[in-house]
């Protein structure tokens, strides 16, 4: 018998081959290996979200193993003694059995839960991330808009959940959404009969909430995700103006392994934040809500934060309705139609078509792959201040009991104050940031004709001070550079153009020695000041 | 109406005396006029009543047991200014105490809203000035007064509850203002209902009793001895628990889940990143 003497360094290139012999996949995966991603915290964050839901997905599945939809009714026999011998449904009972007869459902369910929240937070920041830049203009309003369509796909999934349990809380959000439902003019009443089966609660929205939660939606939401992803890679990566970086080229890491090695890293790190946050903070303590009762509203019931600007809207909405008579037919339009209804649909159909309006006004209709900075565009820097304001006054009116009776203000102040915020603060706000924008417009230009301040005060000759600067390019006879603003960050510390000891890279500890003190020529200008400057 | 209003109106009533048909009356003016015409006809009844019945405070006081002649000493020298001679209530200052029962004082003395230092929103609970045995002393003197509701014995009133039961009773009845954490809630114009965290089986017990401002009264016919005790057992069963799940954040719902996933999860993520694109 012949021994068959294997290279084993050689095997999986051997294999490769072979597979790629049959399925052709090493030009479209050098392809994807080799794609850049440009290296600025600010493209992680939509990163969050998308680990944050692979997490979802995880501990989804693990809560689904335990869960039971059912509305019937049962006696909960489990080990949490408050509750025990209480009627309720067999999905509040099985929630309790799987948060404290479940080992480590509990924790789970508290993962689940923040990694809901993480997503949804992550959802946001990552879209000002995109709107302040102007991520959004031409190519890329496709993906803006699918990332709206997340945003509230995202909001649907949470209260769906949120309402899965059927404890006190969450049948408290499905009775507000039934009476949101119910305002709708004309459809209102048909289609919450629809939706329930009939009265409030029925015995069926349960089962349904619970497919749309684990199957529908999520299927939605993955595939949303996946026309995302295709469309960043086939657009390609927007970056922030630099050295060498053009409309035609992104400058960054490859796929592989740089990028892939990071990215790994960064999912690991978020899934450690979810599983820190589930260890140590406990959220949604469904037991102290006890089971559901159209009788039992407690104070403090809020929904989660995504959907605390609506219940913020529905509080400050004055209690207007509107009486007509139509076809022999008398209807009302109840208060709650306005903030419920219309306002998410403004704030639905206005993000959707802003990069559309932004481009019609600006009659800009070229392709954009640089980021503006927010301070280039004070327009719509102002707007979105004043959209960020219009929210965090809703938001906050959300809570408003709870920061009411947490600082001891009254709750009619929290209501006017939040009444006439609204109508205040957005204006203000954009007044401020367009301010602000044109200030730090104002510097940068100043910085790039005058130099940087030195901090070196001289005193020449005749007594005169003046302050030493020192100059970023090639100067006239009256020290002024003739620079142009390139559209990023403008030196303006000595520091950020070598002029002290250059700072040790290393985020804990320096992961290099510092170089022997030999003073380089200036990168940008020959410095004729700098002597002075750095003496020591 | 305040004793204030009523004041007012009188002296209303006088200038109107004095200036008498000179003007059409408005509608507002007639109800003025009817509502001194009905204080005149009150003040004329009380002070017949107080004429023609004999001096309460001279009979009453030889017949006080021990404990409540200690609680009238103690009485005459915090309560009166406010409340008065015998409890009887001083107008503009505090209320006719008559009727309210031992129950009533204990809460308010034990729990340190009385005696009142400020008049706010409501009075708060803060270190109670008296000591158990004198608020007990303090009750027995109104209960001698007025009778009125009184709490039973013993400083134990929770060992006999049912906590599921009273779970269920807690969270229909109570949960409303006091939150169903027991951490409280705000109440319309700067009124609140206070966390439960402090308070004792007979606190709790009387707060149920006698429904201090702004609480209902919860009526033995509303809720029996026994519920009343399931009630107890609950709250008190949820202060000694610890939450199973880690950090409570105050028992106070969503609100400050919605700042930990801002403050802490977001911004650490953010320095994530930054140190993770930082590192080229
Ligand atoms: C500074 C004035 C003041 C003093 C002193 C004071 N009280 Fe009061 N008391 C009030 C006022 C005003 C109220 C009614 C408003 C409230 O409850 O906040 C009140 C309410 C009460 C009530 C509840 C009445 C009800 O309707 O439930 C009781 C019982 C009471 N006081 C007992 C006492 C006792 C006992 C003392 C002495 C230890 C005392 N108070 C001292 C002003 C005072
Ligand atoms: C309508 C709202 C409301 C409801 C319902 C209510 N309370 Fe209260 N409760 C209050 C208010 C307001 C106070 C504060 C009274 C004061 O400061 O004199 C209070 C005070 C108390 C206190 C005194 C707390 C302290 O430490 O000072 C206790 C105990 C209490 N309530 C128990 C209960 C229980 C038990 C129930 C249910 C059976 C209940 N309450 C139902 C509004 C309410
Ligand atoms: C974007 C994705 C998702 C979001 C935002 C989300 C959100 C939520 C929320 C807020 C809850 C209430 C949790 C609680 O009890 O405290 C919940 C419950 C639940 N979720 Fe999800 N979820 C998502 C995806 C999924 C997936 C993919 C599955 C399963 C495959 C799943 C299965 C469940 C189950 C079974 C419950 C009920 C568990 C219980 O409360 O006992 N979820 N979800």
């Amino acid at each position: 018998m012949r021994r068959r003497k294997i290279d084993v360094a050689a095997l999986p290139g051997a294999a490769a081959t072979q597979v790629d012999d049959r399925l052709t996949l090493a030009t479209p995966l050098r392809k994807a290996f080799n794609k850049v991603f440009p290296d600025h915290w600010s493209f992680l964050l939509g990163e969050i979200a998308l680990y944050s839901f692979i997490v979802l997905l995880l501990t989804g599945t693990f809560l689904a193993f335990f869960f039971d939809p059912s509305m019937q009714d049962v006696q909960y026999n489990g080990s949490f003694t408050p509750l025990r011998g209480v009627q309720m449904s067999q999905a509040y009972s099985s929630s309790l059995h799987l948060s404290f007869d479940v080992r480590g459902g509990l924790f789970l369910r508290q993962m689940h839960h923040w990694a809901a929240l993480l997503f949804m937070a992550a959802i946001i920041v990552h879209m000002l991330r995109v709107f302040f830049t102007g991520a959004f203009r031409k190519p890329r309003e496709l993906n803006w808009i699918v990332g709206i369509l997340l945003f509230w796909m995202g909001f649907l999934e949470g209260f769906c959940g949120y309402s899965l349990p059927d404890d006190a809380l969450s049948g408290t959000g499905l009775r507000i959404a039934s009476a949101i439902v119910l305002s709708i003019p004309l459809v209102g009443s048909w289609v919450a009969t629809s939706l329930f089966g009939g009265e409030f609660p029925g015995d069926v929205i349960l089962d349904r909430l619970y497919i749309t939660h684990v199957l529908l939606v999520p299927g939605a939401i993955l595939a949303l995700i996946t026309v995302h992803l295709a469309l960043l890679v086939k657009q390609m990566h927007t970056q922030w103006p630099g050295p060498g970086r053009t409309n035609r080229n992104v400058i960054g890491v490859r796929m592989f392994p740089g990028f892939a090695v990071k990215t790994t890293g960064f999912f690991m790190m978020v899934f450690a934040t979810i599983a820190l946050l589930a260890g140590v903070f406990q959220i949604n303590p469904i037991w102290l809500f006890g089971p559901y009762r159209p009788a039992v509203v407690s104070a403090a019931s809020q929904p989660d934060w995504y959907v605390m600007f609506l219940d913020g809207s529905t509080r400050l909405m004055p209690a207007w309705e509107i009486r007509f008579h139509l076809a022999g037919h008398a209807y009302m339009i109840p208060a709650v139609f306005w903030p419920t209804v219309v306002l998410p649909g403004l704030l639905t159909v206005l993000p959707l078509l802003y990069p559309f309006l932004e481009a019609r006004f600006t009659k800009d209709r070229q392709h954009h792959h640089l980021l503006q900075r927010p301070r280039d565009v004070p327009l719509r820097t102002g707007l979105g201040a004043m959209a960020v304001t219009f929210y965090l006054v809703l938001f906050v009116s959300g809570g408003n009991d709870v920061i009411a009776d947490k600082f001891n203000i009254s709750l009619n102040a929290m209501t006017w104050a939040g009444r006439i915020g609204l109508l205040i603060l957005p204006p203000l706000a954009y007044y401020l940031a367009y301010r602000i924008s044109l200030g730090l417009q104002q510097h940068d230009r100043e910085v790039l004709a005058h130099g940087i301040e030195t901090g070196i005060i001289k005193r020449a000759p005749d007594g005169r001070f003046y302050e030493v600067h020192q100059p970023l390019g090639p100067v006239d006879e009256h020290g002024h550079s003739a620079l142009e603003y390139q559209g990023w960050s403008v030196p303006k510390k000595m520091n950020r153009v070598g002029a002290l000891v250059p700072a040790i890279r290393g985020f804990f500890f320096p992961v290099e020695r510092a170089p022997e003190r030999e003073l380089p020529e200036a990168p940008i200008s020959p410095a004729p000041d700098r002597q002075e400057i750095s003496s020591h | 109406m305040t004793p204030g209003d009523e004041a007012g109106r009188r002296r209303g009533f006088v200038a109107r005396l004095r200036t008498r048909r000179s003007v059409p009356r408005g509608r507002l003016q007639r109800r003025v006029f009817a509502g001194a015409r009905l204080v005149l006809a009150l003040a004329l009844v009380g002070g017949l009543y107080a004429g023609l019945t004999p001096h309460a405070s001279a009979e009453d006081t030889p017949t006080l047991s021990g404990a409540a002649a200690e609680g009238k000493a103690l009485y005459d020298r915090s309560c009166i200014s406010c409340h008065g001679e015998n409890a009887q209530g001083v107008p503009g200052r505090g209320p006719s105490l008559l009727g309210l029962g031992s129950a009533a004082v204990e809460f308010q003395v034990t729990t340190g809203r009385m005696p009142l230092t400020m008049q706010g929103a409501q009075a708060e609970r803060k270190p109670p000035v008296f000591t158990d045995d004198q608020a007990r002393m303090l009750g027995a003197y109104i209960q001698a007064l007025g009778g009125g509701p009184q709490l039973p014995p013993g400083n134990d009133l929770h060992s006999q509850g049912d906590i599921a039961q009273g779970g269920d009773l807690f969270r229909v009845n109570c949960a409303a203002c006091h939150a169903f954490g027991t951490g409280g809630g705000a109440l319309s114009s700067g009124k609140s209902a206070p966390s439960l965290g402090e308070a004792t089986d007979r606190q709790m017990y009387a707060a149920m009793l006698t429904g201090p401002q702004n609480m209902p009264v919860f009526g033995d016919n509303q809720l029996s001895p026994q519920e009343k005790e399931d009630i107890i057992a609950y709250v008190q069963n949820l202060k000694s628990d610890q939450d199973p799940g880690g950090f409570g954040l105050g028992k106070l719902g969503p609100v400050p889940e919605a700042l930990v996933i801002f403050l802490v999860g977001i911004v650490f993520l953010v320095v994530v990143s930054l140190w993770i694109a930082g590192k080229s």
